[in-house]
């Protein structure tokens, strides 16, 4: 129906799926309750965790800070309302491995009253680096799950080889290929104003020439309602797209094939061929930062699945209770048996609801009692795998390295390159689970690195300390040496002089001790002398006396 | 004649390269043995001592030199010994022993409040991990500890205490599926 002139393209592979959108759809975005407490993890994204910036008991402002990103790839983390923190803790938070981080809970005190903030009613007139910088402290990152900030992406210098690509298209990923999951739809029809702002910011960060809104052919109100603004609007540089629906078209690999043909690089970015993608949820986030002044506080989560009683789409700040965001949609129905965080293809199991929203949480799925799944049978090497595999690998092949732990070979067939879709193991006839296969090898050659570094820098250690004692030993042994140099010398000396006793030369010693005895010998004969002396004098006195008394 | 001819051919070859290979052994001399390089950038470098010899790199000469098996080393478990199989083309071999096919990572502390200030620790330490100097409390720097236990037993108060390295939400692992089938032979 809305077919858009523009030229599209096929990946290889994918799936159409039951989309089972509508469930969450039927009702407007519901603004969720002001929980009594939220918990911020201190690392909601990719990148390094964020340095605490408040202690228990000090009162935060909605939109203060509370980690800050010490390194380039990572982003802060704002208080979502104002309160009081009570606690820094390691508590859990939605994690595959359902383990502990380092968290902030904050008690909200109801009064919602934000911190002084700086709206930007023109953001044309500042430069692209001003705005990155406010995207940056606004905490931003890829709000499709991924997590990524979104200052360092829409950076297109490239940090590792300091190239500055050009970005000529900005695509907006509005594709939200995955069953259940319709936040993006919803947003797009609530926000739609405010998504096209956002576009508009990042197009003139990044100088993209045009910019393209993907969305999947099964939204048609979201098309519609960004194709209202844009006309009312006049712009021309950015174009709504509609897209086939298949899973997984909102990868972003995928989705700049269907796009321009283009292939990313196997190693490479979307920015290595002059492309940046972006999605929905990110855009509206991007417009919040600039025009508002607001940080990253809160998201468009979908609460949905057979498992809950009134499925639906909540506005949530950051660090709510997944609990309380149940008991508003309902709450579970008795034969809620799983909880999934994301979709059902690429989503991952919660132990307990008692997790907070995070940043990257774009869904909450509750399934019901699924049914009798067949165990896992041999793999009978039919293929279907590598028919649907997105990323055209050999999921077959894969399956056996990692089973086999052959990390080596297992990259050699580009592991890396798998996005984790989970087309192979849908069609997989003997339900073998094999994305876990390929999770586990990834893992498994991440940790073998990490050792390897380790063990790289104990031998760097062990070789210095080695180094070190072998240099005290070598100078202790030169010391050694010195003085028994200096005793031979003297023991030289000693003997040479006995040699001298007996012949010409004379003991210093000896010489001194017969100088010291002949002076004294000489004060003696002095000291005689001059008692001497005055009975002399006298004498001779008499004696002149008697000269001159001889000459009258 | 004709033989005079060949046996002179023959030396003069044999002369040739002779000096070609006596040359060769001289400007590309390599200093040591390069394969134990590459076999000690496989172990783990604890430097633990657990396979009978002081250290890593003197274990890898020792396999070099035939006098230890590849199946030596407990902290670096299975994987180390198959890397070395892969390595040196022979047969993977059952690990020494009970050990695991994973150890655990540990590293030690010290109980700060025991500690005598001795020093017996800081000379056993084969990474210059402890910190402290006579008579002055000592503690392990814990980034650097390779769990190698060394210092543990020239304590003279056993203050030294072994702990699991804490796996967090970065480091944490999938674990393999529990497989219902063998890959078959390529």
């Amino acid at each position: 129906m809305t077919r858009s002139s523009h030229q599209l393209w096929h990946f290889h592979g994918g799936l159409k799926l039951d989309s089972h959108k509508s469930m969450s759809t039927g009702s407007p975005i519901v603004k969720a309750k002001l929980p009594a407490k939220l918990t911020l993890p201190v690392q909601q994204h990719i990148g390094e965790a964020g340095q605490l910036r408040v202690k228990v008991g000090d009162k935060v402002l909605k939109g203060q800070i509370i980690a800050e990103c010490p390194e380039y790839v990572s982003a802060p983390v704002h208080a979502p309302s104002s309160g009081t923190i009570i606690d820094i803790n390691e508590l859990p938070a939605p994690h595959p491995s359902g383990l502990n981080t380092l968290c902030v809970v904050l008690e909200t005190d109801g009064e919602d009253k934000w911190i002084e903030h700086q709206p930007n009613k023109h953001p044309n007139t500042k430069s692209p680096a001003e705005l990155r910088q406010l995207i940056r402290k606004a905490g931003i990152v890829g709000l499709g799950g991924a997590a990524f900030p979104t200052a360092v992406k829409v950076n297109a210098t490239n940090a590792n080889t300091a190239n500055h690509a050009h970005i000529e298209t900005l695509i907006i990923n509005g594709a939200e290929c995955e069953p259940y999951i319709s936040c993006d739809d919803m947003l797009m029809r609530e926000f739609a104003e405010e998504l096209i702002s956002g576009c508009s910011i990042i197009q003139y960060i990044v100088s993209a020439t045009h910019c393209l809104i993907a969305i999947e052919d099964n939204k048609p109100h979201a098309i519609a309602a960004l194709k209202d603004v844009l006309k009312e609007q006049n712009l021309h540089t950015i174009e709504v797209v509609t897209i086939p629906t298949i899973y997984p078209t909102g990868g972003e690999k995928q989705l700049i094939k269907v796009l321009t043909h283009k292939e990313v690089p196997s190693d490479g970015l979307p920015s290595d061929i002059g492309l940046l993608v972006q999605n929905v949820g990110t855009a509206v986030a991007v417009h919040n930062a600039i025009i508002l002044g607001e940080p990253l506080i809160s998201r468009i989560v979908t609460i949905t699945g057979e498992g809950v009683k009134q499925p639906q789409n909540m506005d949530v700040l950051i660090g709510t209770p997944l609990s309380e965001l149940i008991e508003q949609s309902g709450g579970y129905h008795a034969d809620a048996s799983k909880l999934i965080m994301g979709g059902p293809m690429m989503g991952f199991t919660l132990q307990t609801d008692n997790v907070p929203v995070i940043k990257g949480c774009n869904c909450l799925l509750v399934e019901n009692t699924p049914p009798e799944i067949p165990a896992t049978m041999p793999c009978i090497r039919c293929g279907d795998c590598a028919s649907v595999c997105p990323a055209q690998l050999l999921p077959q092949q894969l399956f056996w390295m990692a089973s086999s732990k052959n990390f080596d070979l297992v990259q050699d067939y580009h592991l890396f390159d798998c996005i984790e879709c989970g087309c192979c193991s849908q069609v997989c006839p003997s339900q073998i689970p094999l994305v876990q296969y390929y999770r586990f090898a990834k893992t498994e050659i991440w940790n073998q690195e990490r050792e390897r570094i380790k063990s790289d820098h104990a031998r760097n250690r062990h070789n210095f300390r080695q180094a070190r004692l072998d240099k005290e030993k070598q100078e202790r042994a030169e010391k050694l040496r010195k003085k028994k140099e200096l005793l031979e010398k003297k023991k030289q000396a000693e003997a040479a002089a006995k040699a001298s006793g007996s012949g010409s030369e004379v003991d210093p010693k000896k010489a001194a001790i017969e100088a010291a005895m002949k002076r004294v010998q000489e004060k003696k004969a002095a000291q005689r002398a001059e008692n001497k002396k005055p009975t002399d004098t006298a004498a001779a006195n008499s004696a002149a006396s008697d000269e001159k008394n001889d000459e009258k | 004649m004709s033989i005079l001819i060949a046996v002179i051919t023959l030396a003069a070859i044999s002369i040739l390269f002779g000096i070609l290979l006596g040359y060769s052994s001289i400007k590309f001399h390599v200093e040591g043995d390069p394969v134990v390089d590459k076999i000690d950038a496989i172990l783990p470098q604890t430097q633990c001592g657990q396979c009978t010899y002081p250290g890593c790199r003197p274990y890898a000469e020792a396999i070099i030199s035939g006098e230890a098996n590849i199946n030596q080393c407990p902290p670096g478990g299975e994987v180390t010994m198959l890397a070395l199989s892969d390595l040196l083309g022979v047969e993977p071999m059952a690990l020494d022993e009970e050990h695991a096919s994973e150890p655990e990572k540990t590293v030690v502390y010290i109980d700060e409040q025991t500690c005598i200030g001795c020093t017996l620790c800081i000379q056993a330490c084969p990474v210059d991990a402890i910190l402290g100097a006579a008579k002055q409390m000592h503690t392990i720097i814990e980034s650097e500890c390779t769990g190698c236990d060394l210092c543990i037993p020239p304590c003279p108060v056993d203050c030294i205490y072994i702990r699991s390295v804490k796996v967090e939400p970065d480091t944490w692992r999938w674990s393999l599926p529990e497989a219902t089938q063998t890959a078959p032979k390529a």
